[in-house]
């Protein structure tokens, strides 16, 4: 039997019809750096063989120790997630286009929706999005639809956001006249201040996006930039770790509570993959958005409701559908076509298992392992810790010497020791992000520590 | 489009759909509103009407300012379809005078149009 629908002779008719030679020509518009070329994998094998090679091929990766955090975060995934997440009433990537007959799918996302309203204490969650940066840029369009008292569409972003998420944002969001502008962190704490904030009171900014934990894992001032942010009638983006709101106040409750200024963030959004999705190379993983009910109609995405149907039973439905492009077309509020809906599947079971009290478990865990790994690793000369702030389990260190050799040195030991900051924070001069989950054991600290500690004493210091 | 009580010497437009749109739409559920100042120009999308199953951008017709918007639909958008030409206006406009009539289409005109369309 043929597993592959098209014999050479369709291809060759396809191809002629449309006037190319072949199907590389198809590609033509891919410059020729960007393909991935060669594969070095034999154009055919046996399935056995396959197996084998790609067995061997998975070896080599080995079995790093990981302290690489930057936005995707090793946390041990209990086993029954993933075995409850790939039976087959659950393993799919997309919600049935015929949502309402699959009332099993639907209740799960909206028990998803109702834990991440738990978690950021706002009052409505969309079904999921792409990721956490693709996340932000839809944020930041949401934020310029709902804002109405600001017509300048000028969003501020903190460089102490994940310099990722900066950038999917203004590739995104930079083509339909939303300007960025970069507010500056301080160097002594590693945040982003309130004075470096304050020559843009009084002026016409649509969004202030603020980043907590910030990219250098340190805590942000919250209450004092979101009561800043509504005294200026700027909408607050928060960017959140989900771990870290087990422990850290709600977005919703951001802000002093002071009479006549607006309390909480106004979206919230961030990357969903802390909740049981493996790391994977970088994904799949999801978005998570959820805001306040007076936006509800500028939040892109799908929203599963409880309703009850004609006889009065409870039932769930698609919800407050009316913008999306399936009936909005080209003005739909939002063109994300993918949900994760396999990666929420999993995250939904994964906060189910653990709870509010095994998510804070989990995340004192890694705040406790994080400041055990910056306190041991400072011992060693030539280390030191770069920021003042309190921090939740992400640290920057500053080196004596270029941090890439260094780690070039540690991974053949087996251990990825970190992000090597300098190409992107050249302010900062030898940086290291590192971070350590509950998934580091105290014998893996000192393992680190040992072998940073040879390592400095192997690797030249920068003349 | 009529002139916001009777004539209008001061330039003063109201705006909302008509009959035939918020038929067209069915019972709405939500309208959107612009906010007071905002600067708009003959064709600009400045609200927009929701229904269960469509939601449409409104134009606006004339080139102005936008001194209200109608607070009364935030809670009762169903006045839209109760009333298109009375309770369930959009917004006023300050229009940028002298106001081009011209350009518009009178209700009679509209009319013929929509019988014509229907044909």
């Amino acid at each position: 039997m043929a597993f592959i629908p098209h014999t050479p002779d369709d291809v060759a008719r396809m191809l002629q019809l449309i006037g190319v030679q072949s199907i590389d020509d198809l590609f033509d518009e891919i410059p020729g750096e960007l393909r991935a070329g060669v594969l070095g994998v034999p154009p055919a094998m046996s399935e056995m063989e396959l197996g084998r090679l790609m067995a061997e091929r998975a070896a080599s990766d080995g079995r790093p120790l990981n302290f690489i955090g930057a936005g995707a975060y090793e946390h041990h995934i209990p086993a029954p997630v993933w075995a409850i997440a790939t039976r087959g009433e659950f393993y799919s990537a997309y919600t049935p286009y015929q949502a309402e007959a699959s009332q099993g799918t639907l209740q799960l996302i909206y028990e998803y929706q109702s834990m991440i309203c738990a978690l950021t204490g706002m009052e409505v969650s969309n079904a999921s999005l792409y990721d956490g940066a693709s996340a932000l840029a839809e944020a930041c369009l949401m934020a310029v639809r709902a804002n109405r008292a600001a017509n300048s569409r000028r969003i501020l972003l903190p460089r102490a956001l994940n310099p990722i998420y900066a950038q999917v944002a203004r590739s995104i969001a930079g083509n339909q006249d939303i300007v960025f502008e970069t507010v500056d962190f301080d160097r002594a704490s590693g945040c982003t201040l309130l004075e470096s904030l304050q020559p843009y009171s009084g002026q016409d900014v649509t969004a202030l996006v603020i980043q907590q934990p910030n990219f250098f894992g340190n805590l942000e001032e919250v209450d004092r930039v979101t009561d800043w942010a509504h005294q200026n009638k700027i909408l607050l983006i928060a960017v959140v770790n989900p771990t870290a709101l087990a422990l850290l106040k709600a977005p919703g409750q951001w802000g002093s509570g002071a009479a006549g200024i607006v309390l909480g963030a106004d979206i919230v959004c961030g990357e969903g993959q802390p909740l049981g999705v493996p790391l994977a190379s970088g994904g799949p993983y999801f978005g998570f958005m959820a805001t306040r009910m007076q936006y509800v109609r500028q939040m892109p995405g799908r929203i599963v409701g409880r309703t009850v149907d004609t006889e009065g039973r409870p039932g769930f439905s698609l919800t407050l559908q009316a913008r999306e492009q399936h009936i909005r077309r080209s003005k739909a509020t939002s063109n994300i076509c993918t949900n994760q809906g396999l990666m929420v599947t999993a995250a939904t079971i994964y906060m189910s298992l653990l709870g509010p009290q095994g998510l804070a478990r989990v995340a004192e865990a890694s705040l406790r392992r994080t400041a055990d790994l910056v306190t041991t690793l400072s011992r060693i000369a030539g280390v030191r810790p770069a920021f003042t702030a309190p921090r939740f389990h992400e640290a920057v260190l500053l080196l004596d010497r270029p941090v890439a050799p260094v780690l070039a040195a540690l991974a053949r030991r087996g251990i990825f020791g970190g992000l090597d900051l300098s190409d992107r924070y050249p302010e900062l001069g030898h940086a290291l992000l590192v971070c350590a989950t509950e998934t580091k054991l105290a014998a893996d600290i000192d393992l680190y520590a040992g072998a940073l500690a040879d390592v400095m004493k192997s690797t030249r210091v920068a003349a | 489009m009529r002139p916001a009580h009777g004539a209008a010497p001061n330039g003063v437009v109201e705006v909302g759909i008509s009959e035939h749109a918020q038929s067209a739409l069915g019972d709405l559920v939500f309208v959107e509103v612009p906010e007071a100042g905002r600067a708009l120009k003959a064709g600009d999308a400045c609200a927009v009407v929701e229904s269960v199953k469509a939601a449409s951008d409104v134009y606006s017709p004339v080139s102005g300012k936008i001194i209200v918007g109608n607070a009364a639909l935030a809670t009762q958008p169903e006045l839209v379809n109760q009333d298109p030409y009375g309770a369930g206006w959009l917004f006023r406009v300050q229009t940028d005078l002298p106001l081009d009539a011209a350009s518009l289409m009178s209700a009679a005109d509209y009319e013929k149009y929509l019988a014509d369309e229907a044909k």
